[in-house]
C-alpha cells in the first residue's frame, strides 16, 4: 500500500485534485485555429488546381469565415494569458523549440493572408462592394496579380497551423496522454474535416457538396485510423502512457471520448454522409453540426484528460 | 558552474520550516508555495516505511519549461538555475503544463513563479533560505563542478536518487536515501 501525504503544497495534483491550468480558452482557440486552417487549406488547394469556379464556395466564400474564426481564436488565447499586458513579448523573439512561439508566428502569417484572400473575393458576397479609396483598389489589384503566390503561402501556412494545433499538446512529455506525435496529424485531420463540413453546409452547388462529402468521409476514415494507432502506440508504451490512455479505456473520460468524439463526431456523420452520397435525403445540417461538435469535443477532451495524466513518483 | 541541492530524506522530519522560510524570504503570496514537503508511506502494515521529501523546482539541466516558453522568459541563469523574468512572461502557462514535477504556479499578479534556488542570496555567498533554516540541517547546496563543495562531498559519500529521471529532464535535486 502506498500512501502519500503532502504537508504543504500548491499546484500539486494531490492538493489540487489535478493540475488544470488550461481551461476552455486553449481548446476553443485550437478548434477555431483548426477550422480556419481547414477552410484556408481547401481554398488554396482548389484554387491552385484551377477549380475556383467549379468549387466556388470552397475557394471564394467559405474562407471568409477564416479571419473571423482566427480573430475569435486569438481573443480566446488572449483571455487565457494571465500576464496580458506583456502579450507583445510573443513577437519580440522566435523560439524554435516552443510550439506556442510557432503558433504565434504562424498566426501572424495566416491571419493577414486570410484577410487579403477574403478581400479579394468580397464581391462574390456583396456584388456592389466598392473599395472607395484608390490605394485600396491598387492594393487589391496588386494581390490579384500575385494570387498564385498568395495561394501557395496560404496552403503551406494553413497546413502548419493545422498541425500546430496538435503539436501544442504533443510537445509536453510531462502530460503522458499528450505525448504522442499522432496529435499533430490527428488535429490537422480534425481541422480539415471541420473545414470541409462548413463548405458542405454553405455550398448550394450539388457537385461541390458531393465532392466535399467524399473528402470528409475520407478524412474521417483517416482520423479513425490515427485514433486506432494512437491507442496501439500508447498500449505498447511505458506504464505512464498505459495509465494515461486508460483514462479513455475505462477511466473517467471513456464515455465522453468514445461517445462524443468517435461515435457522434465521426462515425454517425460518416454514415449520414455516406447515405447522402447514395442518394438518400438527409438534412445536410445534421452531419455538419455533428462533425463540428466532434471537432470541438476532441480538443476539449484531449486538453482536459491530458492535464489529468501525469508521471508517478 | 552547476548549482544543485542534496536533501537528506533520512534526516528530514517534515516540519515544513523550509516552506515557511521560502514564503517569508521570497514574499510568496498567501496560499502559494515554491517548495513543499511530501510524506510517502510504502509497504503493508506492520512493515511500513516512510520517506519525507522537501520538494521544489529541480532546476533541470534539460528543462522542458525553458524549451516550451514562447518568449524566453523562462531561461537558464547562473549555474544552471532556471529563472523566470517576470516582465517577459505572458502567463500562457505552457511551462506549468510542461513540468513533470508541477513545480510552477501562476502568481496572482499574472506571471509564472517558482523556486529560484534563492539566486539573490546565492549571489551574495549565502545559502538558499530553505537550506539555511532547516533545523535538522538535512539540505546541502552548492556547485557540483567544485569537487569540494558541500553538495559534491555528500553525494560522494551517500546513496541518492533523483525524481523521475526517466522523464529526461536531468533534475538537479538529489535525494539522499
Ligand atoms: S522542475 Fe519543472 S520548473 Fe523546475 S526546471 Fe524542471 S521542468 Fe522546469
Ligand atoms: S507562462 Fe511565462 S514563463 Fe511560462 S511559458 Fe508562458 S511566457 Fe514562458
Amino acid at each position: 500500500m502506498r500512501e502519500e501525504i503532502i504537508v504543504s503544497g500548491r499546484n500539486n495534483p494531490l492538493i489540487d485534485p489535478q493540475l488544470h491550468v488550461w481551461h476552455w480558452e486553449i481548446p476553443t482557440y485550437l478548434f477555431l485555429g483548426g477550422l480556419a486552417a481547414g477552410l484556408l487549406f481547401f481554398a488554396a488547394l482548389y484554387y491552385l488546381r484551377g477549380k475556383e469556379n467549379e468549387y466556388r464556395t470552397a475557394v471564394k466564400i467559405a474562407p471568409m469565415l477564416a479571419p473571423i474564426a482566427l480573430a475569435l481564436g486569438l481573443i480566446a488565447l488572449f483571455l487565457d494569458l494571465h500576464h496580458k499586458l506583456y502579450f507583445w513579448r510573443l513577437y519580440t523573439t522566435i523560439r524554435l523549440e516552443s510550439p506556442m512561439s510557432w503558433g504565434a508566428w504562424t498566426l501572424m502569417i495566416v491571419t493577414p493572408v486570410s484577410i487579403i484572400w477574403s478581400a479579394l473575393h468580397i464581391k462574390e458576397l456583396f456584388p456592389n462592394w466598392d473599395w472607395k479609396f484608390d490605394f485600396a483598389k491598387e492594393l487589391i489589384g496588386f494581390f490579384q496579380k500575385k494570387k498564385k503566390v498568395l495561394a501557395w503561402i496560404m496552403l503551406i501556412s494553413s497546413a502548419i497551423l493545422g498541425v500546430y494545433t496538435g503539436i501544442l499538446f504533443s510537445a509536453f512529455n510531462a502530460r503522458p496522454l499528450w505525448n504522442t506525435s499522432i496529435m499533430g496529424p490527428l488535429f490537422l485531420a480534425s481541422g480539415l474535416s471541420a473545414g470541409s463540413a462548413v463548405v458542405i453546409w454553405m455550398s448550394k452547388n450539388h457537385a461541390e457538396r458531393k465532392r466535399f462529402a467524399q473528402l470528409d468521409l475520407m478524412i474521417i476514415g483517416i482520423e479513425l485510423f490515427l485514433i486506432i494507432h494512437m491507442f496501439m502506440g500508447f498500449l505498447a508504451s511505458t506504464q505512464v502512457q498505459i495509465d494515461a490512455v486508460n483514462l479513455f479505456l475505462g477511466g473517467p473520460y471513456t464515455a465522453q471520448f468514445w461517445g462524443f468524439v468517435v461515435i457522434l463526431g465521426m462515425i454517425v456523420p460518416a454514415i449520414l454522409e455516406g447515405l447522402e452520397l447514395k442518394g438518400y435525403k438527409i438534412p445536410v445540417a445534421i452531419p455538419v453540426v455533428l462533425v463540428l461538435f466532434g471537432s470541438v469535443m476532441l480538443r476539449f477532451i484531449i486538453s482536459n484528460a491530458g492535464q489529468a495524466s501525469r508521471w508517478l513518483y | 558552474m552547476r548549482y544543485a541541492m542534496a536533501i537528506d530524506t533520512k534526516k528530514c522530519v517534515g516540519c515544513s520550516d523550509c516552506v515557511v522560510a521560502c514564503q517569508t524570504e521570497n514574499d510568496v503570496p498567501i496560499g502559494y508555495c515554491r517548495d513543499w514537503v511530501v510524506e510517502i508511506t510504502n509497504g503493508t502494515y506492520p512493515q511500513l516505511e516512510t520517506e519525507l521529501r522537501s520538494e521544489r523546482c529541480n532546476h533541470c539541466e534539460n528543462s522542458p519549461c525553458v524549451r516550451c516558453c514562447p518568449t524566453g522568459a523562462s531561461h537558464y541563469s547562473e549555474g544552471g538555475i532556471v529563472m523566470v523574468t517576470k516582465n517577459e512572461c505572458i502567463g500562457c502557462s505552457a511551462c506549468i503544463t510542461s513540468c513533470p514535477y508541477d513545480a510552477r504556479f501562476v502568481h496572482p499578479e499574472g506571471y509564472v513563479d517558482k523556486c529560484t534556488f534563492c539566486l539573490h542570496r546565492v549571489k551574495k555567498g549565502m545559502k538558499p533560505a530553505c537550506v539555511a533554516v532547516c533545523p535538522t540541517k538535512c539540505m546541502y547546496f552548492g556547485d557540483l563542478d567544485d569537487p569540494r563543495s558541500e553538495v559534491s562531498e555528500v553525494l560522494k559519500k551517500r546513496k541518492y536518487k533523483t525524481l523521475i529521471p526517466e522523464a529526461g529532464t536531468k533534475p538537479q535535486l538529489y535525494f539522499l536515501i
